[in-house]
């Protein structure tokens, strides 16, 4: 009997133990994890990231399809032909080439001016201990809490009566005096950076016969390249994605009234997509067929596809730097 | 003659850094004219009627009547205002919970992590107005497996109709909301990362659990940063064209019944609506102790106590001593009259 109950103890302490094992091989220990908690972490990440996916994925597969592939409620994801007469539609009618061009020029040139002015502003904020510093950082928060709207109009009016509407101008010159599409971020990106940048290196340039400008040229900006790597992405993809101020200041709310080169862009072309598209149509000869899903899905697709190859060129750059600046101000 | 100039300590490094505004002074120059006189003018604008002719424009002075015109005979402005507070209100917390619950995720040590960080960033890029509205014409800005019409009657049963109404658009517009978080997972992460790891292993040397740690180390940390997501929550989520009321005053610009003036009034009551909303969360999140801040107020509170009550002790000591010397001293006084 005594043994019996000695077995029975045994079989108990290794039915425990065995408990034991699998708690540990599901929920991990202090030091190492679960295989339940990964599997739960990869649950989610994969779920939410097919989630995040299931718009641009939507989009690619319904801008192939063609008309019969739309109507036919069997065919979910994959087109039955890689069918090109979408793209082919929504480039003629976004006129591509050129609106591509403009694009870049849009994007492009204010987002140079944007990097060399806010990075001497924020050198100057970071290195300089004068009068009225924090009062002016705080009101560069504050301009970057206002919403536009509460100076658009007058702003329209201004840049009017000086004859920046409906040009490049309009976006050159506001980045030139730092107020630039979300400048005041950059600033402060760079405030950080140049702020982790050790004063006796600059000191050390100063003694040897470095002025204050030579300083920043020479020892604060090579060291600044992911911050700059930093705000030329963002600023680039902020100045391609605005359709709003584009539309408003560059492109001309009464478009065409002025008889000088008229801009476009794709994000404001596809913003008036159904309608450029319907002109497109309207002369005759065109051979373009009635506006469809797919063509819409085309012309979104067309839009943002210099962005999505540019991000995944850069994307490794892209999220590495973002951990070196500290984008996060402290 | 020159002066007999005495040099004060730190005169040089004080002219120097004069140099500073030289540096900053093309923002300052901006600031001024391109943030601070339009405001100014923009306000102006607003008290007045504008009418744009071929001479240029004609201004009206009519006080506040453009404000009251707004809250008296104009619904659309009131109607778009009531869904944008409501849906800001439930968004901005969606966001920002949704974007920490993922900047955790991506930050653990997980196979891909390079990979999975691509996706998540993706929307940084391509998430702009009109792409958003294209694909919310498309319906593809909800989750198709998500069946929202039986949260939606759900919800009508136990809530208030506005209340059930926003929940739902959130629902509806769930992948659009998650867009919107690329830049929020991104700052978060930069934040989790510069937590210091010895801070956890302490933390588990004394047995502390991973949910003890999130609440007792990794909040505190980043709430600075929480308080940075929701105003970038809320300004993108304001300042966007999507917005309803963006477009209200885009338009009301533009048409000939509403003109300059009225739409700097809409602009004008719009940016005060958004500062205090900006204000109400920067209050509930600021405002908010994390248990650190509690203990050392719980702390600082009974130091002041005990000295309250050292003080009393030492000056009911010192009373008592006077009173005995005063007496001591009558006694001494009664004795040498008695002698």
């Amino acid at each position: 009997m005594n043994d019996a109950m000695h077995a029975t103890s045994k079989s108990k302490a290794k039915r425990e133990q065995l408990k034991y094992k699998f708690k540990k091989f599901i929920f991990g220990s202090k030091d190492t994890e679960g295989a339940g908690k990964l599997a739960l972490v990869y649950l989610l990440l994969i779920s939410i990231g097919f989630i995040y996916l299931y718009p641009v994925l939507y989009m690619v597969s319904k801008s192939f399809m063609n008309l019969n592939d739309l109507l036919d409620t069997s065919i979910n994801w994959i087109p039955s032909q890689l069918y090109m007469e979408n793209y082919k539609q929504a480039f003629k009618s976004m006129d591509f080439w050129k609106t591509f061009k403009d694009s870049i020029l849009i994007a492009g040139i204010p987002t140079l001016i944007n990097v060399v002015i806010c990075s001497i502003v924020g050198y100057g904020f970071a290195r300089y201990e004068f009068k009225g510093k924090k009062l002016m950082l705080g009101l560069l928060i504050f301009s970057f809490i206002l919403p536009p709207q509460a100076t658009m109009m007058p702003t329209y009016v201004f840049y009017t009566d000086i004859g920046l509407i409906n040009s490049l101008k309009a976006f050159v010159v506001p980045a030139l005096f730092g107020q630039g599409l979300k400048a005041q971020i950059f600033i402060l990106i760079f405030y950080n950076f140049f702020r982790q940048v050790p004063k006796v290196l600059i000191e050390a340039a100063k003694i040897d016969g470095a002025g204050h400008f030579k300083a920043f040229m020479r020892i604060a900006l090579p060291s600044a390249a992911p911050a700059i790597l930093v705000v030329f992405l963002f600023s680039i993809v902020w100045y391609w994605n605005e359709a709003y101020l584009t539309q408003l200041y560059v492109v001309g709310a009464f478009a065409s009234k002025t008889d000088t080169y008229h801009w476009s862009s794709l994000i404001v072309s596809l913003k008036n997509f159904e309608n450029s598209y319907n002109t497109a149509r309207s002369v005759p000869g065109s051979g373009m067929v009635d506006i469809n899903e797919s063509i819409k899905m085309a012309g979104t697709m067309l839009s943002i596809l210099p962005l999505l190859i540019m991000y995944l060129v850069l994307q490794k750059q892209f999220v590495e730097s973002v951990d070196r600046t500290g984008i996060t101000g402290e | 003659m020159k002066k007999n100039r005495v040099v004060k300590p730190g005169q040089l490094e004080r002219r120097e850094n004069r140099v500073g505004y030289l540096f900053v002074l093309p923002w300052l120059i901006g600031f001024v004219a391109l943030v601070a006189w339009p405001m100014v003018q923009s306000f102006q604008f607003s008290l007045n009627k504008i009418k744009l002719l071929p001479q240029g424009m004609a201004k009206l002075y009519v006080g506040f009547e453009n404000y009251s015109q707004i809250f008296l005979t104009d619904p659309d402005f009131i109607l778009g205002l009531e869904t944008y507070l409501m849906e800001t209100l439930i968004a901005v917390p969606v966001i920002v919970a949704f974007a920490l619950i993922i900047s955790m995720l991506l930050n653990q040590k997980i196979v891909c992590r390079g990979f999975f960080r691509m996706i998540f960033f993706l929307p940084i890029i391509i998430a702009s107005g009109p792409v958003m509205q294209q694909l919310a014409d498309q319906e593809a800005a909800s989750i198709p497996m998500m069946n929202v019409t039986m949260i939606q009657q759900l919800l009508d049963e136990y809530l208030p109709q506005v209340l059930a109404m926003s929940i739902t658009s959130v629902f509806n517009n769930m992948i659009t909301l998650l867009w919107y978080s690329g830049v929020q997972i991104l700052i978060f992460l930069a934040a989790l990362q510069k937590i210091d790891t010895s801070l956890y292993e302490a933390a588990k040397m004394d047995g502390g659990s991973a949910w003890e740690c999130f609440w007792k180390i990794t909040l505190p940390t980043i709430k600075p940063m929480i308080l940075l997501n929701v105003i970038y929550t809320i300004i993108t989520m304001s300042n966007n064209e999507q917005n309803e009321l963006i477009v209200l005053i885009y338009d009301t610009m533009l048409s000939a019944t509403g003109g300059y003036g009225y739409a700097s009034a809409m602009a004008w009551l719009y940016s005060i609506i958004e500062a205090a909303i900006v204000i109400f969360f920067a209050v509930l999140i600021a405002g908010r102790k994390d248990v650190y801040e509690r203990r050392a107020k719980k702390y600082r509170r009974e130091l002041k106590k005990e000295k309250r009550l050292e003080k009393k002790i030492r000056k009911r000591g010192e009373r008592h001593e006077r009173r005995y010397a005063r007496y001591k001293q009558k006694q001494s006084k009664k004795g040498t009259t008695k002698i």
